[in-house]
């Protein structure tokens, strides 16, 4: 079949200098209309020493200007609303607009962190609901939406990990990580003042239970393990796994970053993890990357509830001055028995915010949260519910395993076996003739195609880490796949055109080193 | 690519034993698996170091990575020129890539380490 033509080949790009290289003294991007209140000399507001006499070095350029300026910038870009993005461990999927929609809504949009409870009911509802979502889609038994982003939620559930422990009488001095972990485990483990022990995986690429056995002690206060780990395997004995944890006392942490390979099909909760953190910006379809903030929620077992950062969102009954006050009413329950709502009648509960946690860690986050990417989440799972969910995860898992099945012949397989959501390919076949993991991901650009995670994991030397996610269509797969065999045939045929890729981006190789021993971090006037 | 007369860590660290001291690098394996070396965190002198323990860190344009002490002891010299010209680790990670002088605390630990022989056996079993 001849290849059609690729996506993303053609066009104009322009070029575009910083900002300050536009400006125009004098010139502006506003105009103010007539002053129609009596003029009030500056000095009579605020303090003379708080007055800056001249502003120099802004840049001063025209509304055309500005617009075009970053116009430009986006459409150098490239973003999951343009491409397929297979970016594994990273979920880059479709981000569905109608999120947007509500997080814009005035009623969460335009609400201060201060405003009162009673005029903040409705937030601090979604805040709960979207807690027990989580509990019952992991398994957990309580969930804090406290943390910015995954490696944040690490981070938090270590907290917890040594403040239970501190409570049971000795904190432990180690925490267990295999060498296939995201790179994020042993820094959170030391930022939290715990000694990292690196644990070999088996030739099946998962954690050997017996290896486990020899390191597991009474030093140890955690170990850190992701299921599906980063080669996207399950981790076969993750029962076994935490019963030699808990045998000895310790705690299993699990890094929900894989956990779109197991929405609606197993839970955490169910086997043995005590603490787990989500990140909203994968597997929950909040923004990721430039497009927003992240959000790791991170759910924990009953015994670690005690330690929870503040404020946790509550609810209680109304009494009655409240019911009179404020009516019985309220927004109307969720009624029709999808995850966590059974209530059909009007709503007759308060929410509010508990800061009244005597042996919590204390807060981890301004406020609340990022609330904006609760509220997608939020509707990101009412708007799949439960069937919908699990059928993400059936798709996921299907779409890796029919890259895997397309690629096998061409690409190595460092672990030859099903895979859950994503799959890891190596360069082996291609580095007899020098063409590197390096070379093939550049060329995928000049398919059109944003390169998949290279070099991770660590444990496959010249990784290439393939997530394509439920999002993409058969069609995109297959795009995908036949530039995929491309350039391995390429690789055969014509090796420099890889090893000089990219070929058709506006950059072409960057020189990394350079960049690196000799970074410019701020634009400076050539004078 | 590996001098006979060094002795190997494992963990891809060369040493050079000269009576009491030894100085230590990172292998010609290790710099070409690195790639670029573009900055290297080395401690001060003065600092003890342990065997098969962390003692600074070594980052490339690929990776970070821990670098291991092969033998313990107090740090005597330290290879100023890496925080400029860290490509150094890359041209000549034998000589002039050359990171740390230890004054060897127990010279038995030496019988931790592996030959030349032993160290090109044990990175073409890793490779495969």
């Amino acid at each position: 079949m001849p290849m059609k033509e690729t996506v993303g080949t053609k066009g104009l790009i322009y070029n575009e200098d910083v900002i300050f290289e536009k400006s125009v003294e004098g010139r502006k991007a506003y105009s103010l209309p007539a002053l129609d209140v009596p003029e009030v000399e500056v000095q009579q507001l605020i303090p003379e020493e708080y007055i800056r006499e001249e502003v120099s070095g802004f840049p001063e350029v025209s509304e055309v200007d500005v617009i075009r300026h970053f116009v430009r910038l986006s459409q150098w870009n490239y973003a999951i609303d343009v491409g397929f993005y297979p970016l594994g461990s990273c979920t880059m999927k479709y981000n569905p607009k109608v999120h947007e929609d509500i997080a814009r809504l005035p009623g969460f949009a335009q609400i201060h962190p201060y405003q009162p409870e009673e005029l903040t009911q409705g937030a601090i509802r979604l805040m709960y609901e979207l807690e027990k979502y989580l509990c019952e889609i992991s398994g957990m038994d309580r969930v804090s939406l406290q943390p910015a982003a995954g490696a944040h939620g690490e981070l938090t559930g270590l907290m917890m990990i040594r403040a239970y422990l501190t409570s049971q009488g000795n904190p432990r001095k180690k925490v267990i990580i295999p060498d296939s972990a995201h790179g994020t485990n042993p820094a959170s483990s030391t930022l939290c003042r715990y000694e990292v022990i690196s644990l070999k995986s088996n030739d099946r690429g998962c954690i050997d239970p017996d290896l486990l056995k020899k390191v597991m002690n009474e030093e140890v206060a955690a170990i850190m393990l992701t299921n599906p780990n980063t080669l996207g395997l399950f981790e076969e004995n993750i029962l076994e796994i935490a019963r030699i944890v808990h045998e000895k006392g310790g705690l299993v942490y699990g890094d929900g970053a894989n956990l779109n390979a197991l929405l609606g099909i197993a839970r955490p909760g169910d086997m043995g993890i005590d603490v787990i953190q989500f990140n909203l910006h994968k597997t929950f379809t909040t923004p990721h990357g430039g497009g927003g903030p992240g959000a790791g929620p991170v759910g924990i077992k009953s015994h670690l509830i005690p330690f929870m950062p503040v404020p946790t969102p509550e609810r209680r009954e109304k009494t009655e001055e409240e019911k009179r006050k404020y009516g019985s009413r309220g927004v109307e329950e969720y009624g029709s028995g999808g995850v966590g709502g059974s209530e059909t009648k009007a709503s007759s509960y308060f929410y509010y915010l508990d800061y009244n946690r005597p042996q919590s860690i204390g807060k981890v986050r301004a406020f609340y949260g990022n609330f904006g990417m609760m509220v997608r989440a939020y509707c990101y799972i009412r708007t799949m519910g439960a069937e919908g969910l699990k059928q993400v995860s059936e798709n996921a898992v299907i779409n890796a395993n029919y890259i895997l099945s397309q690629l096998r012949d061409v690409y190595h397989l460092p672990y030859d076996r099903y895979c859950k959501h994503e799959c890891v390919f190596s360069d082996k076949y291609q580095l007899k003739n020098d063409v590197k993991t390096l070379d093939i991901a550049k060329r995928l650009m000049d398919y059109g195609f944003h390169p998949p995670t290279i070099y991770f994991p660590l444990i496959v030397h010249g990784a290439l880490m393939i997530e394509p996610t439920e999002t993409e269509s058969k069609e995109t797969l297959d795009q995908f796949i036949e530039a995929m065999r491309a350039i391995a045939k390429e690789a055969e045929e014509k090796p420099q055109v890889v090893r000089n890729a990219p070929h058709l981006p506006k950059v072409r190789r960057l020189d990394e080193t350079t960049a690196a021993r000799k970074p410019k971090l701020r634009w400076k006037k050539e004078v | 690519m590996y001098p006979e007369d060094l002795k190997y860590t494992k963990e891809h660290e060369w040493v050079r034993v000269v009576g009491n001291k030894a100085i230590v690098g990172i292998t010609e394996f290790a710099q070409d698996q690195l790639g670029d070396v573009v900055f290297i965190e080395l401690p001060e002198v003065g600092e003890k170091v342990k065997q098969f323990e962390s003692f600074g860190t070594i980052e490339s344009v690929k990776a970070v990575s821990d670098l291991y002490a092969p033998v313990s002891g107090e740090v005597i010299k330290v290879n100023d020129a890496l925080e400029d010209e860290p490509e150094r680790v890359n041209k000549d990670p034998y000589g002039e890539g050359w990171m740390l002088e230890i004054e060897i605390k127990n010279p038995a630990e030496l019988n931790n380490l592996i030959s030349a022989k032993e160290y090109e056996a044990y990175i073409k079993d890793q490779a495969k």
